[in-house]
Formats: C-alpha cells, structure tokens, sequence
C-alpha cells in the first residue's frame, strides 16, 4: 500500500462525512420547500437500546429509534441546533479545521443558535454521530483532555500545512499528546511489538524511564483515565493497522477494571459508534487476586465502592471470564491498590517484575 | 331589721351605652374615632339611600389646634355633611340626642339597625370633651334648621343649648359636627381603607374627604345607577319571637286567627295558614285577642317548627347586583379580571338575605396574595377578619387546589351579604357568626367565581401558550432554512413561510394534528440516555393537568 493512497483514504473518509452531513441538509431543504415540517430519525440512546454485538464484540444500539419532528413545540430547538451542528461541522472539514466540545458550545451564539449548557451542545454532537453513525473526531470536533503516546512509530501528517510531514513518536520523553494531528496521521513504520495503555501519567512516565519501549518493545499510550474517544481510536487503529496486541494496566480497583472493559469492549454512550473498541485487547492488571498475590498495600472499600461493584455485577459485559472473576474478588476481600502501591518493593517492581510476569500470564487467556 | 343597703335604680338606654362603649366599638380614641365617622357617613348614606338621591357626602376631621401640652390637643371637630332629604325640624334633637331612636326599627335593610351608632358618637363626643354637638339640617332647601345640643345621659333626653332657623342655600340636607377625643394617627389606616372600601361598595355615591393635615380625597361616582331600594316587610314566622308576636297581636285588630296569620306575616296566605293552624291545633276562628301568655309561647314555638312555610323573597333586601358591584370593584381596584357571583335569596332564622361575591384578579391597588374584603348591607368590615364567616370559609371550606391558583395570585375575594338582620356577633358590627345558611351560601358563591377565575386563567394561559409557540416557530423555522440552504448548495431559501403561518393559525384555532406530517408523540427523544426516569416523571405532569380539566368538569355542575 502506497503512501500516497492512504493520504486519499483519509481524505475519502473526511469527504464521506461531508456528504452524510450534507445529505441531512438535503432533506430539510426538500421537505421545507414542499411546506412540510422536517423531521429527523436516529436510534435510541437510552440503556433499554443496547445490544451486544458477538460478531462486532461490542455493545450498539438496537432497532428502537425516535422522530424529531420540527413540527413539535418541544422539539424544534434540538432540531434546529442539530440542523446548525451539521451546517457547523460541515464548514470545520471543508476548511480543515477542528473544535473542542467548548468551541461547539460557544460558536452557536454567533448564530442565534443557543446551548443552554455544554453538556446540552454535547448531546446534540453525539445525537449527530448516531445520525452519521460517525465519530465527532470525524467531523472535526475533539473534547479538551488529551492523552499521551511514546514508542518507535513512525507517522506522517495528514492535517493541514503538514501534510506529508514526519515524526518518530520516540522523539520526546514526555511523549506526544493523541489529539486531532496525531489520530489523522499516517502510520509508516514501527519495530514495537505490543501496546501498552496504562491508566495513568506517572507510571507512563516510569515506563519512558525505564525503557520499555526497548525492553518489551512496546508502544506505551497513557490514556489519562478513562481514555478519550481519540485515545481509543488511536488504539483501535494501533491494534487493527498495525496488528498489534494491546495490554491494558490499570489501578487495582474496580474502576481501573472498567477503563480497560471500556477500551477492550466499548462504552454505553458510544454504542452508536464502531472503531472505538479493541477486541483482541487484554486488562493484565492490576487484578484484584494481585493485590494478595503481590502483598499490595491497599485501601478498604468505600460503601459507593461496593454499591458500584453490584452495579457492573448487572452489566452483560461482565457476566463472564477474568472479569466477573475479579469483580468477585475485590468484593470477596473488599480491598483496593494503585498502581503507585508497587513502590513499596522499591520503584522499578512493577517493570521488572510485575509487568513482565502478567505479559506472560496474558498468553495463557 | 335593718335597711337594706341595696339601691334598685333604672338605667337609661344612653347610660348603658356610656357604661358599655367598648362593645359599641369606641374602646380607645383611635377605634373611637374611626367608629364615629362610620356612624355618621352610614347614617348618611341611608338617608340618601331611602329617598332615592345619589349620596354626595363631605367629610371633614379637623386636628385640634394649638400646641400638644393642651389637654385638649386630642380633640378632633368631625363633621360629616350630607344631600339627604334632611331631618324634620321637630324630630332633629331627638333623632340625635336619644339612644333607639330613629326611623330604621322596619323590617327592611339598612346599614344602621337601631339608630344608635349615630347617637352613639355624640355621645362619646360629649364624654370625652365635653361640648355639644351641632346639627344642621334642611328637609326643603329653603331653612336651614341649627341646633347645638347635649344628651343627658342618665335620662336619655337631649338638652338643647341653642337653636335658630337660617336661610339654607337651596339644597337639602343634614350636617353633624362632633367634637371628640381621637387619635388620628393611630386611626388614619383604618379610616383611609374605609372609606375606599366605602366607595367601592356604593359607587354610585360621591365622597369627599378632608383628613387633619388638609388633605382632600375625592371618591368620584361611577354610576348614575341605584341599587333598587328594599321593600318593607312583614315578619316572618320563622324570625318571630315571643314579645315580638304580642307586640303585633296588641296592634292588630283582626276578627279571628286566621286572617291574622295571613295579614301580619310575611308570605302567609290563606293556604298556609290553614294548614298551619291545623298543625298548631288552634281554631281558625278564634280571636287573637284572647291568647293567653302561654298560647302566645306555643304559638311561637308552633311558628318556629312549621315547616311549610315558604322561605322569605327577597323583596326586602337590597343587593348591589352584579352590574354595580363590578363598577365599584374595577373604580377602585382597577383589576386585570373581575368577576361577581351574586346568589339567589335565602334565609336564616326567618331573616332573608342574599350574599353577593366578587372575584379580583390582578390588582396593582392589592398586594400579592389572596385578600378578603368584607362587606354587610354596603358597610365595609374592617376588624376581627379572623373572626368572620367569609373567613372560615375561605380558610377551611373551599379547596384551593381544585382551582390551581398560585399560593401568591394577586386575588381578591369580596364578599357582601345584604339581610334585614345582618348576623353580627356584636354590637360593633365588625365580623358576621357563621351562621350554617350564610356560610353555605357565601361558600357557593366563593366556589363560583373561582370557578370563573379558574376557567379565566386557563385560557390566558392557552393564549400565552399560543403566542409563545408561534413566536417559538417564527424563531426558529428561519434558522433550520438558512442552515439547511447552506447544507444542500441551494441559491434561494426553502418556501418555509407558509409553513410558519399555518402553524400560527391553528395553534390559535385547536389544536387539532396536522396530517400532512405524521407526529410521533409517544416517542418523545431521548437526549440523556440515561435518563429515562426523568422523562417518565415529565410525561407523568402532562397527563396531570389533562386531568386537571377533567375535575373542572366534574365539580362545574355542583
């Protein structure tokens, strides 16, 4: 495969959505000028709406969906700030451009258009990428936190004004922020092995120090917590692209067991959307069986702890294998551990001894 | 055996009076003040109203002059001048200067029940300065009859110290003029809402106030229309007591019972009368004359538990009527919305009366919150609300929430029961008992016009609802156009106005679904996937106030 025809790929991809976006505009414009009231139809986001997909491995949304009419009195403002959403997103991939959630939020005022919170206009662009059945990274629009990426991966820019230009993701030991540049680019070349996403900074930074990257050859992405969407897509391309196997390290908590469900199985409120799922990927710790096996220190579990453990017992995600298993165990000894606990058996345990043994134990599930 | 050291004397009618004022409502100089004027504007009113002239009454109270350290600095020269048809010369002093005296012992309503109030003022003028009291009346425009006078209180006479005929100035009519202990500042509130309140209950009167610093308050008529004047009438059987039954069979010189029964009671004919006797076992024939003491209480007693006799009209009774009473509500309320729910005659005890209710919605002279203003034969209520029936009922009759009126509605409730006897509690006339056929009657009336209220609200808040929507389209139908123009490349603006005008129109006709495009109202969109709950919880409200209007029905024909 040329570079030359992945460069057209991505531009396909981005002239995809344009015309998804503009095709909405299509039909308002038909059914206005025949003096009928627009509606628009897209799935149900609700949580009696989520299906498992086995042949996908991920959740999506069922058959169930909702009209907006613009004829209904409650209606016609969501409707009119999709309409300008799509009008909006449409202007931002001509010219190439992006926006954070924020921007969304504050450029509908310049047009009579108004949210009246974020969380209001953040709907609205999700309730656009069920209509697209698209990202919002695809149509330009990116949320504020960022995450990180270090390792021996060569890519080249497809944003513009640095089209065709490259990078060596080994070049800063701070490693490069995953935000629009870096999810568009091209990947050309890489001698890593696995990936490995780790729930937080300050072990990422430990990995960089202690060299990883070489020792297990790994690309090792910090996902900041629950990673972002551009995070997940990054390493679903990662994983797909490169076919590479991706390893997930969280804190030893219940909560660190649901980043790593959320990046291997997808989240509910992205069931709408496909390519932010690694199927393949694996959560190698830190387990709640860990923290006996490695003598963590640890914490009691809160009541919210335990209310939230019942909560994911009912959840069809985990009904089986290493994650039902575990989630029996942290309520069997009710203990939690973070990944920092390893520093108790001095600050480089946890790469030469802990990391190394669960890659291990990962080939054997 | 020893003289008993126990005195029997009789006491005058004044002297007890004297000796009891606090229950007359002259307990204090501030309560005395405002109890005077309401007397003497009341008596004024009456006079005018009896002769069928629009009242044109002049109130002046005059502070006392000189500096505070005189003992008289308390003393207050009120002087109340009306156009009535004036006092005969030869019945003035005692009209004024005798407790029970007066023209208004008939069985007809009148605001002053025994001709005492007036009197009473006087009184307590005299008591409390010592000085006499002024009258000046003309019954034929041409002599003007003056009498400065004082009561003697022990024998209940007036004594009069001065009186001369003077050239009148062609108009008739009778001036009072009393000074009195009072207490202007403290009374002010009082006085300034009764009068207002005063006007809003005859509004076809003028009334012209002058208060101790010299300012003048005109409360101009806004009607040339009277309420029609009552019809005397005789008593009923049911309202007849024993002394009142001897009193009658003393006057009357009927041959036998039964046409006593039919000529001295108040819708008794020969019928009814017949029947009654048969159930009273008395013989139609026999004399009146020759009932003992004791058949006069059987008698009363038999009055009292006949059942067939028919109920008093309301012939009697003088009621504003819806016409007037809403004149003088929207003169001196100006209210947004004003409804009058006036009831059909009824009667206790004998004694017909009529309650009349309005409703005021959205007044700036009111402020926010639900108010009571009561009124009693035209006389403004304004003590011991707490006390009186309309409150009761108000407060533990009605059931506010059927009416869906906001907890702070600017409404105001006016209540108005006119009879031959106004059921007071006291002597003041301030608070009515709450007798059960008045409260039934004043809770009827109260149900009805918030009713009217209810309904009133409901539809100017379809209206808003109407407006908002269209203003809501008009808002927003533009925006989906440009935005959808830029999207599909067109070079003109999709025909989207049409649109916008059919969906002003019939939003304000019904709301009828359109079929051009299907709505899917049950399946509301769900923004907040998570949220389910929330949504339910909204639907739930809707379905509610659907409800809401199915009980407005229910309760419509009550």
């Amino acid at each position: 495969m040329s570079r030359g025809d992945k460069k057209s790929q991505s531009s396909i991809r981005k002239e995809d959505v344009r015309t998804l976006i503009k095709n909405i505009g299509k039909r308002v414009y038909k059914d206005l000028d025949s003096q009928i009231f627009p509606t628009l139809t897209l799935h149900t986001r609700s949580v009696k709406n989520l299906v498992y997909d086995p042949n996908l491995r991920q959740y999506v949304l069922g058959a169930s969906t909702v009209t907006r009419s613009s004829q209904n009195i409650k209606q016609i403002r969501p409707f009119t700030q999709l309409i300008w959403l799509a009008y909006f997103t449409d202007k931002l991939v001509s010219e190439g451009k992006t926006s954070t959630l924020r921007d969304v939020f504050y450029s509908a005022q310049a047009f009579d258009v108004e949210f009246s919170d974020q969380s209001e206009s953040d709907d609205i662009i999700t309730d656009l990428e069920v209509i697209l059945s698209r990202a919002r990274e695809d149509f330009n629009v990116y949320p504020e936190e960022r995450s990180a990426i270090f390792g021996d991966l060569d890519i080249e820019y497809t944003v513009k004004g640095y089209e065709g230009r490259g990078l060596n993701l080994t070049s800063h030991p701070d490693g490069f922020l995953i935000g629009p540049s870096l999810s568009t680019a091209e990947f050309i070349d890489t001698s890593a092995e696995i990936i490995i996403a780790v729930e937080k900074g300050g072990l990422f930074t430990r990995f960089v120090e202690e060299k990883v990257h070489e020792r297990f050859k790994a690309i090792i992405i910090d996902t900041a917590g629950q990673p972002p969407r551009s995070t997940r897509y990054m390493l679903k391309r990662l994983s797909q692209e490169l076919k590479l196997p991706v390893y997930v390290m969280t804190d030893g908590d219940i909560y660190g067991e649901h980043i790593a469900m959320v990046i291997i199985s997808g989240s509910a409120n992205a069931a709408h959307l496909r390519d932010l799922a690694v199927p393949t990927g694996k959560w190698i710790g830190v387990w709640g069986s860990d923290i006996i096996k490695y003598k963590l220190p640890s914490i009691p579990l809160s009541d919210i702890d335990i209310k939230r453990v019942h909560e994911l017992k009912r959840d069809p995600r985990y009904s089986g294998g290493i994650w039902a298993k575990e989630l029996e165990v942290f309520l069997k000894i009710k203990k939690k551990s973070e990944l920092e606990a390893f520093a108790k058996y001095g600050l480089t345990t946890i790469v030469d001894k802990y990391l190394p043994e669960k890659l291990e134990e990962a080939k054997s599930y | 055996m020893p003289d008993s050291k126990t005195s029997f004397s009789e006491i005058s009618p004044s002297e007890f009076f004297y000796r009891n004022r606090d229950l007359a409502g002259f307990s204090n100089p501030a309560r005395a003040l405002y109890s005077a004027v309401r007397e003497l504007v009341e008596n004024s009113l009456d006079a005018c109203e009896a002769y069928s002239i629009h009242p044109d009454i002049y109130v002046r109270i005059t502070a006392p002059e000189g500096s505070p350290n005189r003992t008289d600095s308390n003393h207050y020269l009120l002087k109340v001048l009306d156009n009535g048809p004036g006092v005969d010369a030869k019945h003035i002093s005692r009209a004024f200067g005798r407790v029970f005296f007066g023209s208004k012992y008939e069985l007809k309503q009148a605001r002053g029940m025994f001709g005492l109030g007036g009197t009473m003022a006087i009184l307590y003028g005299q008591i409390t300065t010592n000085k006499p009291v002024v009258i000046r009346s003309s019954t034929d425009g041409k002599t003007l009859e003056v009498i400065h006078m004082m009561i003697d209180i022990q024998t209940n006479s007036p004594i009069i110290l001065r009186r001369e005929s003077l050239p009148a100035n062609g108009s008739t009519g009778t001036s009072v003029e009393v000074t009195l202990e009072g207490d202007y500042p403290r009374a002010s509130i009082k006085i300034q809402e009764y009068f207002k309140q005063t006007a809003l209950v005859n509004p076809y009167a003028n009334i012209t106030v002058v208060d101790p610093q010299g300012k003048l308050s005109f409360y101009e008529k806004a009607t040339e229309q009277l309420p029609t004047p009552p019809r005397e009438t005789l008593p009923h059987p049911h309202g007849t007591d024993v002394e009142a039954l001897r009193r009658i069979i003393k006057q009357s010189k009927d041959p036998n019972m039964l046409k006593f029964l039919c000529k001295n009671f108040h819708r008794v004919g020969d019928k009814i009368a017949r029947k009654f006797l048969d159930f009273a076992k008395i013989d139609p024939t026999m004399s009146p004359d020759q009932l003992s003491n004791e058949d006069i209480v059987t008698l009363t007693d038999a009055l009292h538990n006949f059942e067939e006799f028919l109920q008093p009209d309301g012939s009697c009774l003088s009621p504003l009527g819806e016409e007037i009473m809403k004149t003088g509500i929207m003169k001196e309320l100006d209210p947004e919305f004003v409804v009058v729910s006036v009831r059909p005659p009824a009667a206790y005890s004998g004694f017909p009366f009529i309650v009349e209710v309005g409703l005021v919605y959205g007044s700036k002279q009111l402020g926010p919150g639900l108010q009571l203003l009561r009124f009693a034969n035209r006389i403004p209520l304004l003590y011991d609300e707490g006390n009186d029936v309309s409150w009761k009922v108000m407060n533990e009759e009605i059931d506010w929430k059927r009416y869906r009126i906001p907890q702070d509605a600017p409404l105001a409730i006016i209540t108005h029961v006119c009879s031959t006897k106004i059921p007071y509690k006291t002597v003041g006339k301030e608070y009515l008992a709450d007798r059960i056929e008045v409260e039934r009657e004043i809770k009827n009336a109260i149900r009805d016009v918030l009713r009217k209220v209810y309904s009133y609200l409901s539809h100017k808040g379809s209206l808003e609802m109407v407006k908002r929507k269209t203003n809501i389209y008009s808002h927003f139908l533009p925006l989906i156009a440009k935005f959808s123009q830029d999207l599909s490349g067109a070079e003109a603006l999709p025909r989207y106005k049409k649109l916008l005008e059919s969906r002003g129109m019939k939003d304000s006709e019904t709301n009828t679904p359109e079929t051009n495009t299907p709505e899917k109202e049950q399946s509301e969109p769900d923004t907040k996937p998570l949220e389910d709950e929330e949504q339910k919880e909204e639907k739930k409200i809707l379905r509610f106030s659907k409800e809401g209007q199915l009980t407005l029905e229910e309760f419509a024909d009550e």
